[in-house]
């Protein structure tokens, strides 16, 4: 049984920015002139979508993004990474709270129809941690949060969670959302090949 | 009745450039030579050499760097400079390719993957298509993370190793060539030096001869310190060839731009040389020993070679900008971290003490002048409107002086740790050492700078020394040549009409000043040298440090303006340097002239220098008698 796997990814303040400001008028971070990529733990679930990929767990891996215009430069890098392909929801100049961007997710699942949601656990900016989980809460999905590990077998998926207290190892029947830690994996660097192929791709 | 004729031509005052004089042919030629000079090659410096600020000041003010990526550019070269920074954060380790003088080959093959080895070249040749200003914001992002080894290695071979195919080669060439080395499958090198020809390229020695069937040239001659020698497939070879002299109508040796494969044989290398830095780098003795090229490997003409050597090196100069600005700015950091933590006296951070403020203030006014330098020189060739020769020099010896001073005070603010191998800055300065020699030493970089400015905006100087050979019957021309020139400095010179941002009026007024200045200076050297002007080296050099200097303020007035209007991250910061920099400059400035102006100091060190050499030693007597 060959999944879809939906990547969640979010164009966040780059975890190199020094120092993250907060704006005058004291409603969101400065994002003007920062470097902004694909959040951090968010490249860490794409690459594990592209794992299971290549062991044959997932058949398509679809990235999505809800954010500004500039978003697409988030999901032109997970097409470089490996995607097969990619949405973006575009917000424009609006910024949106975890739960709305749930809720728009929501629709795309409703649309694409995966088995399987993978995202970073939080975002580098917000650091809100939300998304995910409200996702599989509106969902009705079986969730598991900071996860260390993911195997997949039978339709069955078994995630390891880093938690305060220790570990915790939890078996979720598919459809599932999962949301990557940081010890998830290592992502892989892009290749300039994928990154020129990935610049012509229109969505 | 000579005298009587100057002054004649001096209250006319207006001595039109197109002169309509009948009875002087040299004025005639000095005429015809100027336009096509003024038309041909205008430059932001060759302007303010000929006194004509004005003439080319839009190209460095507004400054013009936003324009020089559209919106897709932008995004790509993004993905290219993460891509770049990643790897090199995680993958390579230039402390221990400094150790084994080597670069590793997983770091080789991810090197591949990212495309760093054809930047610039053609998609459509499997390159990445980047434009000058995006290589340079990749190099910088390579200088940044400290591996000027490894930059090397990768500027030798694209920055002048195949360069000359992708600017002077024909379709065939670039088609066989250009695939292999953007994707790193082969390496490319630069072979121009010799044992006896350093800064004098024309005086090569090896030699190419047509074979008999005029197939093949065959090459014989060695080559020196040539970077990625040991490694190359792909050489881009300058030899002597003969060719017609319509002079003497014999023959005479040019200089022949060739492209050479290890393959075709009799191309040998000797061992990697032990360097002081760039040890990552290979350095290595190139060997011709009869190795046939075949004619279609001849790069441009035949006969011009050095034309070609000059275009390949004065168009891989911005990259050197690029990278020593990524390099200062690494340094710099270091010294901002240790110097925003380590505490001493009272409990006081060292960043609080004067001194240490010194340092790094002085060290951000050059990393801000060299950055907008290379971005702006990079714009201007991308849009393939002016020359930027000059200006690209100037840039290379600016930015390789300042990298220099910049690692060398970060070490002094770190301390003792400063001088430790593990910190790394060592290494840093280390490998910076040769940034003031290679790619022309920034004392022949001077010189040009100052003759070619001269020379090509001097107003016929060579119709001058062509008129001087008979001056009594060629009157008109110098005396015309002269008369242009006194009307010049009675106050006929353009004046600066540069916008900026209000607070810095005060400082578009010095620049204004030093730019009056300098052109007054200039003629008066003119006036009083002629062509002897070549040989007065010390001039030289103090007017290119002026002229550099110059240019570097109008870069930062430029770019702290278009911040200030922008309101980027820290444009208020960019004003305190665009005023610092200025006065920092107008020292410099002063400094130079005063030395111009009163030869007798730099007189005294030659003559200490002369007495030094006939001794062939230091030649004092100890204090203590013996």
């Amino acid at each position: 049984m060959a999944y879809r796997v939906l990547v969640a990814c979010k164009h966040a303040i780059d975890l190199s920015t020094v120092k993250i400001r907060i704006k005058p008028d004291k409603l969101g971070v400065v994002t003007q002139g920062v470097k902004m990529g694909i959040a951090y733990f968010d490249e860490l679930a794409v690459e594990e979508a592209l794992r299971l990929k290549e062991k044959g767990v997932a058949s398509e891996v679809i990235a999505v993004s809800v954010g500004p215009a500039d978003a697409q430069k988030t999901l032109r890098h997970a097409l470089a990474m490996g995607a097969d392909s990619a949405v973006h929801v575009n917000t424009g100049d609006v910024e949106l709270a975890p739960l709305q961007v749930a809720k728009a997710l929501r629709e795309i699942v409703r649309e694409v129809e995966p088995q399987l949601v993978l995202t970073g656990k939080q975002a580098t900016d917000g650091d809100y941690s939300q998304t995910g989980q409200m996702l599989a809460g509106m969902l009705d999905w079986p969730q598991a949060t900071q996860a260390a590990e993911l195997n997949v077998e039978n339709d069955s998926v078994k995630v390891v969670r880093e938690t305060d207290a220790g570990l915790e190892t939890i078996s979720m029947n598919i459809p599932a959302v999962v949301t990557a830690g940081l010890r998830l994996n290592e992502a892989r660097l892009v290749k300039m090949p994928n990154i020129m192929k990935a610049k012509k791709e229109e969505n | 009745k000579s005298q009587h004729n100057m002054l004649r031509l001096i209250t006319r005052k207006k001595h039109r450039k197109t002169t309509k004089c009948t009875r002087f042919t040299p004025c005639r030629t000095y005429a015809a030579q100027h336009k096509e000079t003024s038309a041909a090659k205008v430059s932001f410096m060759r302007s303010l050499y000929s006194g004509k600020f004005q003439e080319s000041i839009d190209y460095v003010s507004p400054y013009p760097v936003d324009t020089a990526l559209d919106a897709e550019q932008r995004e790509h070269l993004e993905m290219v400079v993460d891509a770049t920074d990643k790897f090199f954060a995680t993958s390579n380790d230039p402390a221990a390719n400094d150790k084994n003088s080597s670069v590793p080959e997983e770091v080789t093959e991810g090197l591949k993957d990212i495309g760093a080895f054809g930047l610039q070249v053609p998609e459509e040749l499997e390159g990445v298509g980047l434009t000058n200003v995006g290589y340079a914001r990749i190099v910088e992002t390579i200088g940044k993370y400290g591996d000027l080894g490894l930059g090397i290695y990768l500027g030798a071979h694209q920055s002048i190793g195949f360069k000359g195919i992708l600017l002077d080669g024909n379709e065939e060439q670039k088609k066989k060539y250009l695939p292999d080395v953007a994707t790193g499958r082969k390496i490319a090198a630069f072979a121009l030096t010799e044992p006896s020809s350093g800064s004098d390229a024309n005086s090569i020695k090896t030699k190419a001869v047509l074979n008999e069937a005029g197939t093949h040239y065959v090459l014989n001659g060695s080559k020196i310190w040539i970077s990625n020698g040991g490694i190359a497939e792909i050489f881009t070879v300058f030899a002597q060839t003969e060719v017609d002299d319509p002079k003497t109508g014999g023959k005479k040796d040019k200089v022949t731009a060739f492209i050479v494969e290890r393959s075709f044989g009799g191309l040998t290398h000797g061992p990697p040389e032990d360097k002081m830095g760039i040890k990552a780098s290979n350095t290595a003795e190139v060997f011709f020993n009869n190795c046939e090229v075949p004619v279609e490997n001849v790069l441009g003409e035949v006969g011009s070679g050095f034309k070609v050597a000059m275009r390949i090196l004065n168009n891989g100069r911005f990259g050197m900008g690029a990278a020593l600005t990524g390099a200062m700015k690494a340094s710099m950091q270091i010294a901002v971290d240790h110097a925003s933590n380590r505490v001493q006296f009272l409990g006081n951070k060292i960043k609080s003490y004067g001194l240490i403020k010194e340092k790094i203030g002085n060290m951000a006014l050059r990393i801000y002048a060299t950055e907008a330098m290379t971005y702006m020189i990079s714009t201007i060739m991308d849009s393939g409107k002016g020359d930027y020769e000059l200006e690209a020099a100037s840039l290379k010896v600016f930015a390789s002086e300042s990298a220099w001073y910049v690692c060398d005070e970060s070490i002094q603010v770190l301390g003792g740790m400063g001088f430790m191998k593990e910190l790394g800055l060592e290494r840093i300065l280390r490998d910076l050492r040769i940034f003031r020699i290679f790619e022309g030493t920034n004392d022949i970089l001077q010189l040009f700078v100052a003759l070619t400015a001269l020379k090509s905006t001097g107003d016929g100087l060579k119709v001058l020394t062509d008129a001087m050979k008979n001056p009594v019957g060629n009157f008109g021309a110098i005396s015309g040549f002269v008369g242009k020139k006194i009307g010049k400095s009675f106050g006929m010179y353009d004046k600066v009409n540069m916008k900026v941002h209000d607070s810095l009026t005060g400082e578009v007024a010095e620049l204004e000043k030093m730019a009056m200045v300098f052109h007054t200076t200039c003629e008066g050297l003119l006036i009083k040298y002629k062509m002897g002007i070549k040989d007065q080296q010390q001039i030289c050099k103090h007017l290119a440090i002026c002229s550099t200097h110059i240019f570097a303020t109008t870069s930062v007035l430029a770019r702290a303006t278009n911040s200030a209007e922008k309101q980027t991250h820290g444009y208020e910061n960019e004003l305190n340097m665009a005023k610092a920099f200025t006065t920092f400059a107008k020292d410099i400035f002063e400094q130079n002239v005063k030395l111009i102006k009163d030869t007798k100091v730099d007189e005294n060190i030659a003559n200490v220098a002369d007495d030094i050499f006939k001794e062939g030693g230091y030649n004092v007597q100890s204090p203590l008698g013996f």
